[in-house]
C-alpha cells in the first residue's frame, strides 16, 4: 500500500524539516518551538499511561518538576555541569520515585487512581514549597546550561539556542523512537491487552502488577527527560513546574492530540502550547489577553465534549478509517 | 503542653475537620451516588467565600449575605449540572476531569474579572464576637464553636435526609441502580440535580461561614479540593460516614502536627494517606 509506506517516512520527513527550522526562523519562534517539543515529550510519556496502559494520572508533574528539581540542585552555583551524568542522573531520581509512588497509586483503580496521583503530585509539591531544599517558593536559578564535552572538547554550545534547539529535538525523536519500540513489542501488546481487559489478562498468566509499574516507572522516567530540558531552557525551577496546572495542561494535550497514538501526543502538544501563545497575545486580545485562562478553559471544556478522540481522531476520520478500529489497535 | 492549650488545639483540629466535612461530604456524594469526579468542587467553596465576602459588604450582615448566597449557589449548580455534567455520566473518568479542570481555569478567571485578585477580609458577626477565657491569657473565640455547632447540625441533618427520608431512599436506590430507579417511576434526572446542587451548596457554604477565619483569597478552593480528595481516599467514595471519619482524622492530625512537628504538618495528610493505602485501599468505609 503506497499510503503505508508514506506514512512509515512521514516522522522522518517531520524531523528533517524540523531540523531545517532554526536556520529559517527567528529566536522567538526557535524558542517556542523548543518549549513545544520538551511539551511533546512530557505528552508522550503521559500517553504511554494514559492512551496505552489505560491509567488516568493527574499528577503527572511530578515527575517532570522532580527533574527540573533534580538538575537545580546538582548544578554547582558558578560552574556548569556535565549533561552526561546529570542527565541520567535526573532520570534515575524520576524513575525511583515513580517506582515507589508507582507501587502505591497501583493499588486503587480509576476515580481514586486519578486522586491518589494528584495527591502524591501535591505532596511533592509542598515539600519543595514550604521547606528550604529547594529554595521553597521562590525556587532556584541555573545560571548555566549543561554542557556537552568529549574530552576537553565542547561537543555542542548548548548556550546556544540553535544547538539546545537540536538537542531537543534529537530526543524527542529518540523517546519517540523508544515508545514505538515498546508499544511494539510483546510488553506494549501486554499494557493494551491490560487496558482494554485487566482481569483477562491476569487470567492468562500475566502479572498485571508488574506490567502497570514498569510502565509507570518508563512513563515517570521519561516525563524526567521533559522536566531535565525545561528547567534547562528556562533557567530557573520552582514549585509551578509541579503544580496540579502542569498535570492537566499536559493531561489536555495528550487528549487534544488524541491519546494512545503517540503522533497524537505531539500534535497535542503543539496545538496546546501555540493555542496559549495566540490567546495570551496582546497585541493580538489587548485587554482579554490578560485573562486567556478563559477562553483557555472554555476551549478545554468543549474539546471534553464535543471531541473525545482529539485531533488525531479528527484527522483520521478525514482518512474514512472507523475511530473505533483506532482505539482497539 | 497544659491543658488549657490542649484544649484550644483539640477546639481548632475538630473545626477545621467538621468544615473540611461540608467540602468533603458533597465530593463524595456526587463521587458515590452520580460516579463523577468533579475537580471543580473547590471553585464552589471559593465563590461561597467570595459571595460572603462581596454580599456582606454589601448588606453590613455576614447572616443576611449568606441567607442571599445559598439560593445563588444552589441555582448555580443545579444549571451547571443540566448543561454540562449530564452529558457526563456515562463518559469516561478522563472528560470529567478534563471538563472539571476547564471548568477551574473559568472560576478563576471570572473571579479574577469580577473580583479582582486582592486578599479580603470578612468581619465576624457582632453577635459571635466574643472569647471564651480558659486561663489567664488563652481564650477561645465564641465564632469557631459557633461554625463547629451548625457543622454537626448539617451533618446530622445529612444522615437524616439519606437514611431517614423517601428522598434519601431513592438517592441510595439511585446510587445502587439508575437503571431500576428510573423504570419504577421515580425521575432520576432530578434526583441527580438535587445531589448535584446540594454537594455545591454544602461547599459554598463551607466556604462562606470559614471566610471570617481564612479571609477571601484567590487559589482558595485548590487548597482546600486537594485536602478533600484526600478525606475522599481515606474514608472510601462515597461513604459519608468515611468522610466524617476522614474529615476529624486530617483535621485533628494536621492542628496536632502543626504543633508537635511543625517542619512536616504539610506532610502528615499525605503519610496517612499512604498508610491507609497500604492496608485498605479501597478507603476505610468504602466497598471494595
Amino acid at each position: 500500500m503506497p499510503n503505508a509506506r508514506l506514512t512509515a517516512w512521514l516522522p522522518y520527513f517531520v524531523v528533517g524539516l524540523l531540523a531545517l527550522f532554526p536556520m529559517v526562523e527567528s529566536t522567538f519562534y526557535t524558542q517556542l518551538l523548543t518549549k513545544v517539543l520538551i511539551m511533546a515529550i512530557f505528552a508522550m510519556s503521559l500517553d504511554l499511561l494514559v492512551g496505552y496502559t489505560g491509567l488516568v494520572s493527574f499528577g503527572h508533574a511530578a515527575y517532570f518538576g522532580l527533574a527540573g528539581y533534580a538538575l537545580a540542585l546538582m548544578a554547582p552555583k558558578y560552574e556548569t555541569v556535565s549533561l552526561w551524568w546529570s542527565l541520567p542522573a535526573a532520570i534515575g531520581v524520576c524513575a525511583l520515585f515513580a517506582l515507589v509512588t508507582g507501587t502505591l497509586v497501583l493499588r486503587t483503580r480509576g476515580i481514586y487512581f486519578i486522586m491518589v496521583t494528584l495527591a502524591f503530585a501535591q505532596m511533592l509539591f509542598f515539600i519543595f514549597h514550604d521547606t528550604k531544599i529547594g529554595g521553597g517558593s521562590d525556587g532556584i536559578y541555573i545560571y548555566a546550561k549543561p554542557v556537552m564535552k568529549l574530552g576537553d572538547a565542547v561537543l555542542l554550545d548548548l548556550e546556544k539556542l540553535q544547538n539546545f534547539y537540536w538537542l531537543v529535538l534529537a530526543l524527542t525523536a529518540l523517546v519517540y523512537l523508544l515508545l514505538h519500540r515498546v508499544l511494539g513489542s510483546t510488553f506494549g501488546r501486554a499494557l493494551l491487552g491490560i487496558k482494554v481487559n485487566e482481569h483477562r489478562m491476569r487470567a492468562l498468566g500475566f502479572p498485571v502488577f508488574r506490567y502497570q509499574l514498569a510502565s509507570f516507572t518508563l512513563s515517570g522516567a521519561l516525563a524526567g527527560v521533559a522536566g531535565y530540558l525545561a528547567a534547562a531552557q528556562y533557567g530557573f525551577v520552582n514549585p509551578e513546574i509541579l503544580s496540579w496546572h502542569q498535570s492537566g495542561a499536559v493531561l489536555m494535550m495528550v487528549i487534544l492530540g488524541g491519546m494512545g497514538s503517540l503522533y497524537g501526543a505531539v500534535i497535542g502538544a503543539f496545538a496546546f502550547v501555540l493555542l496559549q501563545e495566540v490567546l495570551s497575545n496582546q497585541a493580538w486580545f489587548g485587554i482579554a489577553a490578560k485573562h486567556w485562562q478563559l477562553a483557555m478553559g472554555i476551549f478545554i471544556m468543549l474539546v471534553a465534549l464535543y471531541l473525545p478522540q482529539g485531533l488525531a481522531g479528527l484527522l483520521q476520520q478525514f482518512g474514512r478509517k472507523p475511530v473505533t478500529e483506532i482505539a482497539d489497535e | 503542653m497544659d491543658f488549657a492549650f490542649f484544649l484550644i488545639q483539640l477546639l481548632n483540629g475538630l473545626q477545621y475537620g467538621l468544615l473540611l466535612f461540608l467540602v468533603a461530604s458533597g465530593l463524595t456524594l456526587v463521587f458515590g451516588i452520580m460516579g463523577i469526579i468533579n475537580l471543580a468542587h473547590g471553585s464552589f467553596y471559593m465563590v461561597g467565600a467570595y459571595l460572603a465576602w462581596s454580599l456582606s459588604s454589601l448588606t453590613g450582615s455576614l447572616a443576611a449575605a449568606i441567607l442571599l448566597a445559598i439560593p445563588l449557589t444552589v441555582i448555580l449548580g443545579m444549571a451547571l449540572e443540566r448543561l454540562l455534567f449530564r452529558h457526563l455520566y456515562q463518559r469516561d473518568h478522563l472528560y470529567q476531569v478534563l471538563l472539571t479542570y476547564g471548568l477551574i481555569l473559568v472560576f478563576e478567571e471570572l473571579r479574577s474579572i469580577i473580583w479582582g485578585d486582592d486578599v479580603h477580609g470578612v468581619v465576624v458577626p457582632a453577635l459571635l464576637n466574643a472569647s471564651i477565657p480558659l486561663t489567664d491569657n488563652l481564650s477561645y473565640p465564641v465564632y469557631r464553636l459557633a461554625i463547629s455547632g451548625v457543622c454537626l447540625l448539617l451533618a446530622a441533618g445529612l444522615y437524616f435526609l439519606i437514611q431517614k427520608t423517601r428522598l434519601g431512599m431513592m438517592i441510595r436506590a439511585g446510587a445502587s441502580n439508575r437503571d431500576m430507579v428510573q423504570s419504577l417511576g421515580i425521575d432520576i434526572k432530578l434526583i441527580y440535580t438535587l445531589v448535584f446542587a446540594l454537594g455545591i451548596a454544602l461547599a459554598a457554604f463551607a466556604g462562606m461561614i470559614n471566610a471570617p477565619l481564612s479571609s477571601v483569597f484567590p487559589n482558595m478552593g485548590s487548597q482546600v479540593l486537594i485536602i478533600c480528595f484526600v478525606v475522599v481516599v481515606i474514608g472510601g467514595i462515597g461513604s459519608v460516614k468515611g468522610a466524617m471519619a476522614a474529615s476529624l482524622m486530617i483535621g485533628l492530625g494536621e492542628t496536632f502536627g502543626q504543633v508537635l512537628m511543625p517542619d512536616f504538618a504539610g506532610m502528615i495528610v499525605y503519610v496517612l494517606m499512604a498508610i491507609v493505602l497500604v492496608w485498605r485501599p479501597e478507603g476505610l468505609f468504602g466497598r471494595a
